[in-house]
């Protein structure tokens, strides 16, 4: 008797309905809020001026060096073959050719798949795949999306987990040994 | 412990009577693998040498008596000890070209791959690596540096290996058979006596394929059955001797 006495003072199903419903909220959307800081890009990139505007191709920019490895991101060089001096109206431009381009500086871009210093990744060993297989089509998009960093990891939230990498090698019969991708 | 076997062997013949012992090996490879300094070097228990110079004696008085040096980096054994005692799968042997390789994030420090490796090819991190102001400019970023806590080894220079893959990809050769300048420890590449030659062991292309089948060339501690992919050479009896232990009555 003593035990049923209890349980009804503590609130019964509602109480527990309330409990598992505010767990539910913090674990599937305050948590992750919390998780990730969102960060925007130092400039705010427009893929769709470059590509659409003045028809240049991806790899204009993002180029393989001789020695097959990847170029990634153009640095100042790259950019600054047209971005000498102010060309547009873009506040934005403007901003990247006063501030970084005729200081010296490198813009500090996000890159959105940064992966852990451990990992070793060929882009030329994966040519035969579109670019979007794993990254997000960026072509046609006029403001660059949000960066999402990961405050207990420091990782962003795109970057590829190794179990995307092991699926895809495993279903394709490729060596999933460790040194394939550690270094 | 079990036996690996690959298409591709990366190995390397060391000649013992071309090293003088100058260490050139042992500092080319500190700085390509990002091995910080010491505070103090001189506490052997603590350093973190990949690849180390031993100093060989034939024990004879003056007139007889010979010195002889001995580098020894990891000998990526064909069956090597350190994988099976790893209670993590921190360190493996499964990639084409037999390195045995070492996971840093992976490793829990247990420290048994050491107590494994008959050898001595393995060093625990005793202490956070400290990079001096301005030396961390000179940090190969091919290589990643590791933490207190770990274990860690010589991998042959592994991401070197890796470049030369992608070079040959880049330049449709097979990734299998490149030409072997495409990929040389830094070990290899600095000495200056050219006592270390490098390349694939199954190669007939290569130069060590040829060396392995010498007379004068041998393994250490052969008689345990590891089957390293380094070997030695030298024209000197007492030498060759010494890479393995003997009992008494035993002769060469």
């Amino acid at each position: 008797m003593k035990e049923m006495q209890i349980v009804r003072q503590s609130g019964g199903a509602l109480a527990f309905l309330a409990g598992v419903l505010a767990a539910l909220v913090i674990g599937w959307w305050i948590f992750p809020q919390v998780l990730f800081s969102k960060q925007e890009q130092p400039i705010r990139f427009s893929h769709q001026v470059h590509v659409v505007g003045q028809d240049m191709a991806c790899d204009d920019c993002h180029f393989y060096r001789e020695d097959g490895s990847f170029a990634g991101l153009p640095t100042n060089e790259k950019c600054g073959e047209c971005h000498e001096d102010v060309m547009g109206e873009d506040p934005a431009e403007e901003k990247y050719v006063t501030e970084y381009y005729q200081e010296g500086k490198e813009v500090p871009w996000l890159i959105y798949q940064y992966q852990p210093d451990n990992v070793y990744f060929s882009h030329n060993a994966h040519q035969q795949y579109d670019c979007t297989e794993c990254h997000p089509n960026l072509a046609d998009n006029d403001s660059p999306p949000p960066y999402y960093r990961n405050r207990i990891s420091g990782y962003s939230k795109d970057t590829m987990k190794m179990w995307r990498c092991e699926r895809c090698h495993a279903q394709n019969h490729v060596s999933n040994a460790c040194y394939v991708c550690h270094k | 412990m079990t036996h690996h076997e690959f298409k591709v062997k990366w190995g390397m013949v060391i000649d013992l009577d071309k090293c003088t012992g100058c260490g050139a090996c042992m500092v080319a490879c500190q700085v390509e693998n990002n091995v910080a300094p010491m505070n103090d070097a001189s506490n052997k228990l603590r350093t973190l040498t990949w690849m180390l110079v031993y100093e060989l004696s034939n024990h004879k008085d003056f007139p007889e008596h010979e010195t002889a040096f001995l580098p020894r980096p990891c000998m990526q054994c064909g069956a090597p000890s350190c994988v099976p005692v790893c209670p993590v799968v921190a360190t493996d042997k499964n990639e084409e070209g037999g390195i045995v390789s070492q996971i840093y994030p992976r490793c829990i420090g247990c420290r048994y791959c050491m107590a494994a490796c008959p050898y001595h090819a393995r060093y625990f991190n005793w202490l956070d690596p400290v990079f001096p102001k301005g030396m961390d400019k000179t940090l190969t970023p091919e290589v990643s540096p590791r933490p207190r806590g770990v274990v860690e080894k010589c991998s042959f220079c592994h991401t070197r290996l890796n470049n030369a893959r992608q070079r040959a990809r880049a330049e449709d050769v097979d990734p299998l058979d490149f030409p072997v300048e495409w990929y040389q420890p830094a070990c290899a590449e600095a000495c200056p006596t050219g006592a270390i030659t490098f390349g694939d062991l199954n190669n007939p292309k290569h130069e060590v394929n040829r060396l392995i089948k010498s007379p004068y060339a041998f393994r250490l501690l052969e008689r345990l059955g590891t089957d390293p992919q380094v070997y030695y050479m030298s024209r000197r009896d007492w030498v060759r001797y010494q890479g393995d232990n003997h009992l008494a009555h035993e002769k060469h």
